[in-house]
């Protein structure tokens, strides 16, 4: 059953704030196979210019998803998340995200279509630090495959 | 911020190093304990291939992790990617033989944009099939 277009534009609250520590870091560089020592040194973080260590570039995912499961399991959207799959990934980034930061997220739903039975739906993620500073948004498709005929 | 590659220095179709990611069973239950993904499809065979799945499948997250690094380990600064998108075309179907699967990344400049920054067109590849497309990062240079 296609979705409720009403929902197209609606946003959630904002998440409590997650805290982005360096040991996180570190087990997600080490989870990715990935040696870079601004993930998991200090100094070298701060030769490049940043505060403190940084996370990679995909590491903000983890946070944005679990955020846009507030939106996947809102009951009244009724989407079949059994069936979902992840269709397109995209981030942008004002600045990378870096230990110390209390991120929040913001869900919006930019878009929701109906395609041979599939239901697409496209969440947009915007990622501010505890000043307020806007630091990453992240956009996330995700396609709850059509059910078989019974 | 302090990328050790200079914008003067790349043209359109200037080729990044090409790398291989090896992904193993054991990288996918550390993967998941690490992004808190813990859907079944990639560490359980038995669910996998109920749902219709060849086998246990990796994170697409896990290969968008690893494709980015051609870029990364490029301008060795991290934090100089401004943009980045892929879209997960086909999985990453994970053996549970001891060897696991190979992803395969390559990249090239695909634009010069303004403000030093290019558009790197990336490619990821796994047992012949390709498994990103549409991959796009955009990276701030000296």
């Amino acid at each position: 059953m296609a979705l409720d277009q009403s929902f197209v534009g609606r946003s959630y609250p904002p998440t409590d704030p997650y805290e982005v520590g360096r040991e996180k870091i570190r087990e997600f560089a080490e989870a990715v196979g990935d040696t870079n020592p601004a993930y998991t040194d200090p100094e070298a973080a701060k030769a490049l210019g940043y505060a403190d260590v940084i996370a990679p570039p995909t590491f903000v995912f983890s946070i944005t998803f679990k955020a846009a499961g507030e939106v996947v399991q809102d009951p009244q959207l009724g989407l079949d998340y059994s069936r979902v799959v992840h269709g397109d990934q995209k981030f942008a980034h004002k600045r990378p995200v870096r230990a110390g930061d209390r991120l929040t997220v913001t869900s919006t739903i930019e878009a929701i279509k109906s395609l041979a039975g599939n239901d697409i739906l496209d969440i947009r993620g915007d990622v501010h630090d505890e000043t307020g500073e806007h630091v990453v948004t992240a956009w996330t498709k995700l396609v709850a495959r059509a059910a078989e005929k019974a | 911020m302090t990328a050790k590659i200079s914008y003067d220095d790349v043209e359109v179709g200037t080729e990044l190093p090409a790398q291989s990611f090896g992904v193993t069973r054991a990288d996918l239950v550390r993967y998941a304990g690490a992004s808190g993904d813990f859907n079944p499809i990639h560490w359980n065979e038995r669910f996998a291939k109920e749902v219709g799945l060849p086998d246990v499948i990796a994170h697409g997250m896990f290969t968008m992790a690893e494709a980015i690094r051609v870029v990364t380990d490029w301008t060795g600064d991290p934090g100089a990617v401004v943009e980045y998108g892929v879209r997960f075309t086909k999985p990453v179907v994970v053996p549970d033989d001891g060897t696991g699967a190979t992803i395969e990344v390559t990249a090239k400049i695909g634009a010069k944009l303004d403000d030093h920054t290019v558009r790197v067109d990336l490619t990821a590849m796994s047992a012949g099939q390709k498994v990103l497309g549409m991959s796009r990062a955009v990276v701030r240079l000296a």
